[in-house]
């Protein structure tokens, strides 16, 4: 029922919002993120840590055809439905500073997209699952599209189209699945059962359904020229929900779908899949050197990223996996924290090339301290969280193959090259006219930026509290994939 | 709660206190609270170095990371080797906060340099006390970040900004191999833990020359190289002198740059049985000392010279490690925290005197204005160019003489970097001290001894460097070795004995090179106080002099070799492959869809946002009814 009610409740408030006018609308998007984010702290705490689904409810849907409305958090879930709802917050509240036009529509937007994310989650169906993953994109398109930037139209077009391109092959597999089940069942554990019926070249086409499905969503290289572009235009608050969120409905959809339904498809075709990731780490690490515009910079810096997530993801094992959830929620807490120094910067200086940029730190003792630790986590400095998640995540790629741990490694060197970049350009050396009399953080940013913080330092020093979570949920995983 | 515990603990409150509450807190707190935290953890260090048992402790503090069975936690480990490093650490890094009450104190950032002074003592401190190489490794990246920030203190200056970025850039380039070991280490081990991995190795049955050994022993040396930097990731040193002096002093002079050769005398177990991997590291640091000594010849810096000073002077550690000679290693680790440190923190009172000059072609005569500092400078020249009885000279002489058994080549080439050491060391202080003064008159006017918070700690350290020789005095001087002798459990484990020469080849060894350090300082006598020579301008160079005073090129040849490389292909992937590769791939594909769906000619007219509306509209419609159609159909 708690599910039922993380879905429901943003629902609810979406429809809230859309009936205000004016400033109200922020306010009440507010407010009702922050319940979601009570409800998904009480539903963290009140996970039992055991490989069952929990707080679950189940619905006949299509009742002849067996499809269910069946929802439930298990370990996995339960990281991503902590993440969904513990970024939704600050990305609300980082708008505070903005005035949107028909912003009652923006914010109900925004509420409507985290139902739709913590759907996709939670579902336990695999056509709830791809209803829900289809559905995101609809918001999230129009966010884009409506309070993005000059090129908003054209961009947003070919992220739409390149996004739907892939799932329609995930769509294909489902129903491929659903076919050959004999229980005449979508539960994705059904399917699982299905997957072992199945031979490995069959296996091998459903491997490549899924994976370029969700090699779009993340994006993996070479399926990644949409996101950049998209990322830039988009206003910050859709780029942060791009970002911080939905590209991790393509990780997830790995481990959830992709892994347990095609092991053989993994065995074959995996190292190809790992070189893909680890070949974007370093093509997406070098281009974010050279990058001028700060939000581009991060964009790539996200792709390379997520490369690493992948990465791990398939080398099927319980560090690269457990590593790449507990990376999952830092780099969403991280790429949010960037993304809005991003926005405080444009802001204050209607800029974000770097070149006209520098000296902000001389008037901004705060905003330096909060850009430096998001910048470590994100260059996985120990003790940051982003360093439990790289760590973990190399290890397991290392086991896989020690080369190709080598070689994902360079992800510690580059990082640090354009994300130093990235600090220095902006905040130190001398003031330009731009960033003369630059104004330190206002309430909201602080409320935004310190909580981000915290919490970059908190699961950097205690990350057992989500690994805990996670673990029994993997290695039952784990175990259905090599049985 | 252990007092192994207070001993980060206490520079962590240090740090928050003055870094939450910077510009806050009134300045004249700011030092005392960074020096309180620094002593307190020196006093912590000492009770507990007093009361050691001899007995190896580790102390749990919680489960880090857990992984399955594997488990990284968040332990300390005190023994011979942690104390010793505690007491340098916290003693030396004491000397230096208290010194930097004074030399710190016109500076507008002079409470965030006490927060990241503090900041640095707590991460140096995870790096010696952790029990296993993960503990380790957070220290290891830690330092390198307060290195990071403290090089770039003063960040309006963007060659400031460069050399931090620099510095933390190369560093994370060793650490990549340090990273790597590790992973070697767990997957082969299943540990990190010092203690597990020690004994699985003593009691496995490894013979000496292991494959998996050597290549866990040279990836963690990528790492040692990278902080203690060696060749070739030492060119961020000499940069990292950008940073405040007492920053090169404690960081990059007493105590982080010599992390490389703590892991190493950590981990002798490791190396022990992988002989090539100690052939490596024997000639990386002969190679390194020679080639830092060289250039340190012709550097007109102060701080510069004392940067390759120190860069060869590590080359010297390894060196000894090289040849198993690890407490004589630690030995010099430690004398040259003495020295070093003493010898940056009395540059940094020339330098206050001087109103922030640092040529010495604009200096001389300075002994007569600075007594103290001149004095002190004085005993920390002869310590380092290894003439007895100061400090230097025992420690030195110890590794020299365990690499004369080792490789008579090698000990030839240690002997000329010695050599090269004593003369660019008095050439520093003669040019410096001696002779008439050349700078302006304005810098005249203004010379001064430092204040009593910056010589109180050149008088105790110029004691330490003057006496530091006999913690570990040799037997043939009626000495008990007792630093040595204090360390031996540690290397219990290590099968293999480093050779030490006979007594009478050890008081041969030992007459030339004193004869050698003396040569060389009489012979700078000449040409810097006889001759009053004084080193050319800028750009008179010429020939070998010239390459060497551009530091044989080092930089220029990585820019080429390596950044500008990155640089064009950064480029080549952004505008070209990323557009005209990729892109037109995917363009191409959409376009041939949109012409078969025939929906082109639509888009392109203008009302692309309808249509795209429509899109979204029919496909939440298809999702919703149309699926139940498609399953059931």
């Amino acid at each position: 029922m708690l599910t039922l009610t993380l879905i429901l409740l943003p629902i609810i408030a979406g429809l809230l919002t859309l009936s205000t006018k004016g400033e109200n609308a922020k306010v009440i998007a507010l407010v009702a993120a922050l319940v979601e984010l009570a409800l998904g702290a009480y539903t963290f705490f009140a996970f039992v840590p055991d490989a069952t689904s929990q707080f679950g409810v189940s619905y006949n849907w299509i009742a002849s055809a067996g499809i269910k409305f069946s929802v439930g958090i298990d370990g996995i879930s339960l990281i991503l439905v902590s993440l969904t709802t513990l970024v939704v917050p600050f990305i609300i509240l980082s708008t505070f500073q903005n005035n949107y036009e028909k912003a009652s529509i923006f914010y109900s937007l925004i509420l409507f997209m985290q139902a739709g994310l913590v759907g996709v989650f939670t579902a336990k169906d695999a056509f709830l699952f791809y209803f829900f993953f289809e559905a995101t994109l609809i918001p999230i398109y129009f966010i884009a599209a409506i309070w993005g930037g000059e090129n908003r139209i054209k961009v947003t077009f070919k992220f739409f189209v390149y996004t739907i391109f892939g799932s329609l092959f995930m769509l294909l597999a489902l129903v491929y699945l659903y076919i050959k089940t004999p229980t005449h069942s979508s539960e994705i554990t059904a399917l699982y059962e299905t997957a072992r019926l199945l031979d490995a070249s069959q296996q091998g086409f459903i491997f490549w359904a899924f994976f370029i499905a969700f090699a779009i969503k993340m994006p993996l290289f070479p399926f990644h020229t949409w996101q950049p572009d998209t990322y830039v235009e988009a206003p910050t608050a859709g780029t942060m929900l791009l970002s911080g969120i939905m590209l991790k409905m393509g990780t997830y959809g790995l481990i959830r779908l992709l892994l347990p339904i095609a092991p053989l498809g993994v065995k074959a075709w995996g190292t190809v899949a790992v070189v893909l990731a680890i070949v974007g780490i370093v093509y997406g690490s070098i281009i974010a050197i050279q990058q001028k515009d700060m939000k581009r910079l991060i964009a790539y810096s996200s792709f390379a990223h997520v490369g690493l997530m992948a990465a791990g993801i398939f080398s099927s094992n319980l560090d690269g996996i457990q590593g790449s959830l507990i990376q999952m929620l830092a780099h969403g807490i991280n790429v949010v924290g960037l993304f809005f120094i991003v926005e405080i910067i444009q802001q204050r200086t209607k800029s974000r090339e770097l070149s006209s940029l520098g000296g902000i730190t001389q008037t901004t003792p705060q905003l330096t301290v909060f850009f430096i630790i998001i910048m470590l986590g994100s260059v996985a400095l120990p003790l940051t969280n982003g360093f439990v998640g790289e760590f973990l995540l190399l290890k397991g790629v290392f086991e896989y193959n020690a080369w190709m741990g080598a070689v994902a490694g360079l992800t510690i060197i580059l990082g640090a090259v354009y994300m130093l970049r990235l600090v220095q350009k902006s905040m130190f050396g001398t003031t330009t006219s731009l960033t003369e009399g630059f104004e330190d953080l206002g309430l909201t940013e602080r409320a935004t930026l310190l909580p981000i913080a915290v919490l970059v330092i908190v699961l950097g020093i205690a990350p057992n509290i989500i690994l805990k979570a996670s673990e029994p949920a993997v290695s039952q995983l784990l175990s259905i994939i090599n049985k | 709660m252990s007092l192994a515990v207070l001993i980060p603990l206490f520079p962590l409150i240090g740090f928050l206190i003055n870094g939450l509450g910077f510009r806050r807190v009134p300045k004249s707190l700011v030092g005392v609270i960074g020096s309180a935290a620094a002593l307190a953890s020196f006093a912590c260090a000492l009770s507990l170095f007093l009361n050691f048992s001899g007995q190896p402790e580790v102390v749990h503090i919680f489960d880090w990371i857990t992984i399955g069975d594997f488990n990284i936690s968040m332990s300390f480990q005190i023994d011979q080797l942690s104390l010793l490093m505690l007491l340098i650490i916290t003693g030396v890094g004491s000397l230096i906060h208290i010194y930097s009450i004074g030399y710190m104190h016109h500076d507008e950032g002079f409470g965030k340099f006490f927060a990241f002074l503090n900041l640095f003592l707590f991460f140096m401190l995870l790096l010696v006390l952790g029990s296993n190489y993960v503990v380790m490794f957070i220290g290891w990246e830690g330092v390198g970040l307060c290195s990071y920030l403290l090089i770039g203190f003063w960040n309006k200056n963007t060659n400031y900004g460069n050399a931090a970025r620099k510095a933390f850039i190369m560093n994370r380039i060793g650490d990549l191999g340090f990273l790597l070991g590790i992973f070697l280490i767990i997957t082969h081990f299943g540990t990190v833990e010092y203690a597990d991995v020690f004994s699985k190795v003593a009691e496995g049955g490894y013979e000496s020359g292991d494959k998996t050994l050597m290549y866990i022993t040279l990836l963690l040396f990528v790492g040692a190289m990278g902080k203690s930097a060696q060749i070739p990731l030492y060119t961020w040193l000499p940069d990292a002198m950008a940073g405040p002096t007492p920053v090169s002093a404690l960081i990059h002079a007493a105590t982080m740059v010599t992390a490389g050769i703590y892991m190493i005398i950590r981990s002798n177990v490791l190396y022990s049985l992988s002989p090539e991997t100690l052939e490596v590291i024997g000639w990386v640091g002969t190679a390194t000392a020679l080639l830092a000594a060289s250039i340190g010849l012709l550097q007109n810096d102060i701080k510069k010279v004392l940067a390759y000073s120190t860069v060869s002077q590590l080359g010297y550690m390894f060196m000894g490690l090289g040849v198993m000679a690890y407490s004589s290693s630690f030995f010099h680790v430690m004398t040259h925290a003495f020295f070093k440190a003493l010898l940056f923190l009395g540059a940094g009172s020339v330098i206050h005197a001087m109103s922030d000059e640092q040529d010495i072609r604009s200096m001389g005569g300075l002994r007569k204005k600075l007594p103290i500092t001149f004095i002190t400078f004085l005993i920390a020249t002869i310590a380092i160019s290894g003439i007895p009885p100061f400090a230097g000279f025992f420690s030195k002489d110890e590794i020299l003489a365990h690499v004369y058994e080792h490789n008579k080549l090698m000990w030839v080439l240690a002997l000329a970097g010695s050599m090269m050491t004593s003369f660019y060391m008095f050439r520093l202080l003669f040019l410096t001290f001696f002779g008439e003064f050349r700078g302006t008159h304005e810098q005249e006017h203004h010379l001064h001894e430092s204040p009593i918070a910056m010589t109180a700690p050149l008088m105790i350290l110029a004691v330490l460097s003057a006496v530091g020789g006999f913690f570990n005095l040799p037997h043939i001087f009626g000495g008990h070795a007792s630093l040595a002798t204090f360390m031996e459990p540690l290397f219990a484990q290590s099968h293999i004995e480093a050779h030490a020469p006979n007594e009478s080849t050890e008081k041969m060894l030992m007459i030339v090179s004193v004869i050698a350090a003396l040569v060389s300082a009489a012979v700078a006598y000449v040409m810097y106080v006889s001759k009053k020579a004084v080193p050319e301008a800028d750009g008179t160079e010429t020939g070998l002099q010239k390459v060497v005073y551009n530091k044989y090129y080092i930089d220029e040849l990585y820019d080429t070799v390596f950044v500008k490389p990155i640089t064009a292909l950064s480029n080549i992937f952004y505008s070209f492959v990323e557009f005209l590769v990729i892109d037109l791939i995917v363009e191409g594909i959409g376009k041939l869809v949109k012409g078969i769906s025939g929906e082109a000619r639509l888009v392109q007219n203008g009302t692309t946002g309808y249509y795209i509306f429509a899109m979204v509209i029919s496909i939440a419609v298809m999702l919703i009814w149309g699926l139940r159609i498609f399953i059931l159909g």
